[in-house]
């Protein structure tokens, strides 16, 4: 209790803090950054190793044998599903039932809020079809399930031939201590947002589902499966799910375990592994794999069918199958092969995978940085806020309650004029566009605020206002990082600086600028040409504003769909956060 | 200043009902943080369910109100969110009036004082004024009603609310000095849950020095007025007990209430310190610790009485505060209720070191709690370690708050007596530390 009850050597230090403090905040700043870039430095890195004691080395010899026979079940499935126009739920069902599989199938509905243009559709209607491999002798008490999305022209194909190839393999052998739950979700993520809700009898996002008829147990593991060519050069691993969550690490281990063994390139983000970790080149290849993994878990989207999953405590990953321009082509029969053994490792879990880490970030498939590494990088930031937390009770009076609460009141109402869900209107534009002008209404608030306090604008006012926003800013950051660690960082990247530098007394056009382009939706504009950076895809500043109104877009239907919570964090949380900056900037 | 009250009255009331309309109220109703076995209204339901059906609403575990709640809740339970709603008006109300009270006595008690010359020159500036003291009724029950944690309890129907309505009528019964109504409010508040018991002492002090008893164990008096209220008190508990066992015609509650609050069989984690300790202790030490942890809660009514005889009421603020802190079951209902008392000691600001810090980590906690409970039990990225260090940090900050509040009375007292600038033997200054 020595710091807490001596007045002297407290006083000191508070007073060395409030000489240092603009010192201690860039170079805890820079610090920051470096060390989050430092993290896909190979040294720095850790290899992955499987942890889980029950997937460790066993001598089997996978042996499946069907990939041509697949194939042409792939194209039969194509040839229905032309016919129909959808998913041709009769032809599934006959022929998995001729596999021995115990098929059902779920109906579904749901109207979005407002058409989805990217997916063009309003109004979704559509069947989920799967077919259950009992364990021969074992306790109905744990399932796995392998998912193929049907996806409307010639996409997925494959998987689909590829999956009931595998039930008929899988049904042919002994030892299967799991139900495999084979499942064929129409309209992707919203049909295994159904399926989902069916199989664990919970409705949170408003859905209209059929109840399921058959049920195997809980699930322990799922994969979902992408393949649209015959051949493939390279298999790609998607792990990053629904609000961030990501997968178990031994999940990912399994599957470079059995790439190396089967003999087949992987390829994590689509970025082949380098072995020149010592040049600026190979350097800059794992900064790019690492900063696409770190932007694909802020956005709080499901990457893949796999990322619905998570929520349900299912380690589940995508595997995607890409043909490009290589010389060495694997076939599907290969790629069963692989599926066959990781199914069989799974098959071998006593528990649910535990052992290893929940959350990491991977500069390449073979290294991760567990969050022991990583947050560092963001503590140095909110070392930050807390400095400047700290400088501030020196003088705790308290000047008039109201001066304070009016601004924080007025900012998280326009939040929640942002984040309204029931929109008259129907059209994505119209949407997205009130969105943004409520936004930028927004930034006229400083003005019309005195307007109501007339005469309160004293000195003592913004710096009470200005150590609660700094205060709000730092729980509100701490518990995003905490639960979607690239979110927080992102967004701390961004808004310390703004929380440090903002005083009325700051040069006022140049503080608003930067304040604009550090602001949330700045921050978005940037984080999407960035991102087309980093995959290789540049565009153009059209383009560009296009993919960034149709990102707000899909976050309002990914909230309302699936659940996530990206775009009510940002309009109820943090933007009323950073519009308290922007009135500390104008007050008067 | 009634025209202030009834206005807050008013937005509270907007605010519960409002909430109770949206879809959060489900939500809220099923936090841990906010009930406990003890007080969630689901529970209330199950077992009016099963008086229904003719069952001991006791059978299974479920259950663990009194049976006055039970039948209060028989006639009632249509009309359920009024009655938690006007639970909270009446705390407030009891203690705007208590408050009210409590500072014209202190006023008059610093008026005689002034007169007889009591406190030295230098610390008049410690010296509060009836200006200074005129909004504290308000601002009371300000902070009581308008606290996120009371609106979070009284959404979730956690009867927390009424057991912290018969705590503030006992309080306000005994400020008022009547001696009857307070003995019943206790005994009642003693039936509801165990803990309110260490509030007697308090009541007692406050008594005696209302009614110029002197508070001396040699002097037959004092005897005499203890045994008085031990006989009302007493009296009024035997009553209620033998009401519950003619309600239900059974004794079964009496293990499944009091036997249930002392024993801590249900280990859900809540924000108490309970759970994780006896979640993994070992069987044959159990008693002890059980032992222990419940004595923690009755122990600090002893030297907490003898420092403050002086001061019951700021007494049955830290007995309050303690109590809400060790209880077996606390939810943050128990916390609203001391919480409520904290402008009445707006005075002692200027002492108080650590109350920034103490508030940022309570702030910091209560945004935690759901976090890593999401966390813990949605994602399974976390286990309950790291929801118990939540919980340890919120009551140690719980802690500090309290001893923080301790320590500026006392050093506030001190200076009333020795002054306020406090000179070493050869005349140089001198600080106050507290070791």
């Amino acid at each position: 209790m020595g710091l807490l009850s001596d007045p002297n050597r407290r006083r000191a230090l508070i007073s060395l803090l409030t000489r240092l403090n603009a010192p201690i905040c860039v170079v805890c700043y820079m610090a920051g950054v470096a060390w989050f870039m430092g993290l896909a430095f190979e040294p720095f890195t850790l290899r992955t190793y499987m942890s889980e004691n029950a997937m460790g080395s066993t001598m089997v010899e996978e042996r499946f044998p069907a990939g041509e026979r697949a194939l042409a079940t792939g194209r039969e499935f194509s040839a229905h599903k032309k016919k129909v126009g959808g998913m041709p739920v009769d032809w599934l069902v006959k022929t998995m039932q001729a596999r021995g599989l115990e098929v059902f199938t779920q109906r579904f509905s749901r109207t979005l809020p407002f058409p989805d243009e990217n997916k063009e559709r309003y109004l979704v209607k559509g069947t989920n079809v799967y077919g259950i491999l009992r364990a021969p002798r074992a306790p109905r008490t744990e399932a796995l399930v392998l998912s193929a999305p049907c996806t409307p022209g010639d996409n997925n194909n494959q998987a689909v031939g590829l999956l009931l190839g595998l039930a008929q393999y899988f049904r042919n052998q002994v030892y299967w201590a799991k139900d495999i739950i084979f499942l064929v979700n129409e309209h992707d993520l919203i049909g295994m947002q159904a399926w989902l809700e069916g199989y664990h009898h919970t409705n949170t996002t408003g859905m209209d589902w059929s109840p399921l008829q058959g049920r195997g147990g809980s699930i322990q593991a799922a994969l979902s499966l992408e393949l649209s060519s015959d051949v493939i050069t390279s298999l790609d691993l998607v792990l990053e799910g629904l609000n961030g969550q990501l997968p178990n690490l031994d999940l990912a281990n399994l599957f470079y375990a059995f790439c190396q063994k089967i003999g087949v390139l992987c390829t994590i983000q689509g970025k082949l592994q380098r072995n020149d970790w010592d040049s600026v080149s190979g350097y800059s290849h794992s900064v790019q794999t690492m900063m696409l993994m770190v932007m694909k878990q802020a956005s709080g989207r499901p990457w893949g069918d796999h990322g619905l999953f998570l929520r349900y405590h299912i380690e589940a990953a995508t595997i995607k199958g890409i043909n490009s321009f290589r010389q060495y082509k694997s076939d599907t029969t290969t790629i069963g092969r692989l599926l066959e053994g990781m199914y069989r490792k799974l098959n071998n879990l006593l528990e649910r995978l535990h052992q290893s880490y929940f959350f990491y970030l991977m500069p390449s498939l073979s290294h991760f940085v567990s969050i022991g590494y990583y947050m560092p990088a963001f503590g140095l930031l909110a070392v930050i806020l807390l400095t400047l937390i700290k400088s501030a009770p020196s003088q705790m009076s308290s000047p008039g309650v109201l001066s304070v609460l009016t601004p924080l009141v007025i900012s998280h109402l326009t939040g929640v004029e942002v984040a309204v869900e029931h929109f008259p209107v129907s059209e994505t534009e119209a949407v997205v566009l009130t969105a943004i002008a409520i936004y930028t209404a927004g930034l006229a608030l400083p003005h019309n605020t005195h307007r109501l306090l007339s005469g309160e604008g004293t000195e003592q006012g913004w710096k009470v206002l200005k150590l609660v926003a700094v205060l709000y800013l730092a729980v509100l950051l701490g518990c995003t990082a905490l639960i979607n660690f690239s979110l927080g960082f992102i967004l701390a990247l961004t808004l310390v600086p703004v929380a440090a530098f903002v005083t009325p007394h700051v040069p006022k056009i140049l503080s608003a600028f930067i304040l604009v382009i550090l602001s949330p939706a700045c921050t978005l504009l940037f984080s999407v040409f960035f991102f087309q950076e980093l995959q290789e895809m540049p565009v153009s500043f059209i383009d560009g504003w296009m993919l960034f109104l149709s990102v707000i877009s899909q976050g309002i239907l990914d909230h309302s769909l699936y659940g996530s919570l990206v775009y009510p964090l940002i309009a109820l949380l943090v933007y009323p956060c950073w519009l308290l900056f922007w009135n500390i900037l104008f007050w008067k | 200043m009634a025209a202030p009250l009834t206005l807050l009255l008013i937005v509270a009331v907007t605010i519960r009902a409002a909430l109770y309309r949206s879809s959060l109220a489900d939500l809220i109703s099923e936090r841990v943080e906010v009930v406990s076995p003890l007080t969630a209204w689901k529970r209330v339901v199950e077992g009016l369910a099963l008086l229904d059906l003719g069952v001991s609403p006791y059978s299974g575990d479920v259950f663990h109100e009194t049976p006055l709640i039970i039948y209060f809740f028989h006639f009632l339970v249509d009309y359920a969110e009024i009655t938690f709603m006007l639970a909270d008006v009446i705390t407030a109300v009891a203690l705007y009036m208590t408050v009210k009270d409590y500072n014209k006595q202190v006023f008059r008690k610093q008026k005689y004082a002034l007169e007889a010359d009591r406190y030295p020159l230098d610390c008049l500036e410690l010296i509060r004024s009836p200006k200074e003291m005129y909004y504290i009724p308000l601002k009371v029950a300000m902070f009581y009603l308008l606290n996120p944690f009371t609106i979070l309890s009284c959404v979730a129907k956690s009867t927390c609310g009424l057991n912290n309505a018969v705590i503030a009528l006992f309080i306000l019964s005994t400020i008022k000095g009547n001696v009857l109504l307070s003995a019943v409010f206790l005994s009642l508040a003693t039936y509801q849950s165990i803990y309110p018991l260490t509030l007697c002492a308090a009541a007692l002090l406050y008594l005696m020095q209302r009614q110029y008893i002197p508070v001396n164990y040699r002097r037959a008096s004092f005897w005499w007025f203890i045994a008085q209220y031990a006989f009302m008190y007493l009296g009024s508990l035997f009553v209620i007990v033998c009401l519950s066992f003619f309600l239900l015609g059974s004794w079964d509650y009496l293990p499944s209430v009091y036997g249930f609050i002392l024993s801590v069989p249900d280990l859900t984690p809540n924000i108490g310190l309970f759970w994780y300790f006896f979640a993994e202790m070992f069987e044959h030490f159990r008693l002890f610790f059980l032992c222990v942890f419940q004595i923690n809660v009755f122990f600090y009514t002893i030297p907490l009485s003898i420092k403050l005889k002086e001061h019951p009421v700021f007494l049955i603020f830290m007995q309050l505060a303690v109590i809400s802190i060790f209880k077996s079951y606390p939810t943050v209902g128990d916390i609203a209720l001391y919480l409520a008392f904290l402008p009445v000691w707006s005075h002692l600001h200027r002492f108080l070191r650590n109350i920034f810090l103490v508030s940022c980590v309570l702030l910091a906690c209560s945004a935690l709690f759901p976090v890593l409970w999401h966390l813990w039990i949605y994602a399974g990225s976390a286990n309950s370690n790291f929801y118990y260090a939540i919980t340890l940090l919120f009551n140690v900050a719980q802690i500090l708050l309290v001893s923080d509040y301790f320590y500026a009375f006392l050093r506030r007292e001190h200076h009333l007596t020795y002054g306020l600038y406090l000179k070493r033997k050869d005349g140089s200054e001198a600080t106050l530390v507290l070791k």
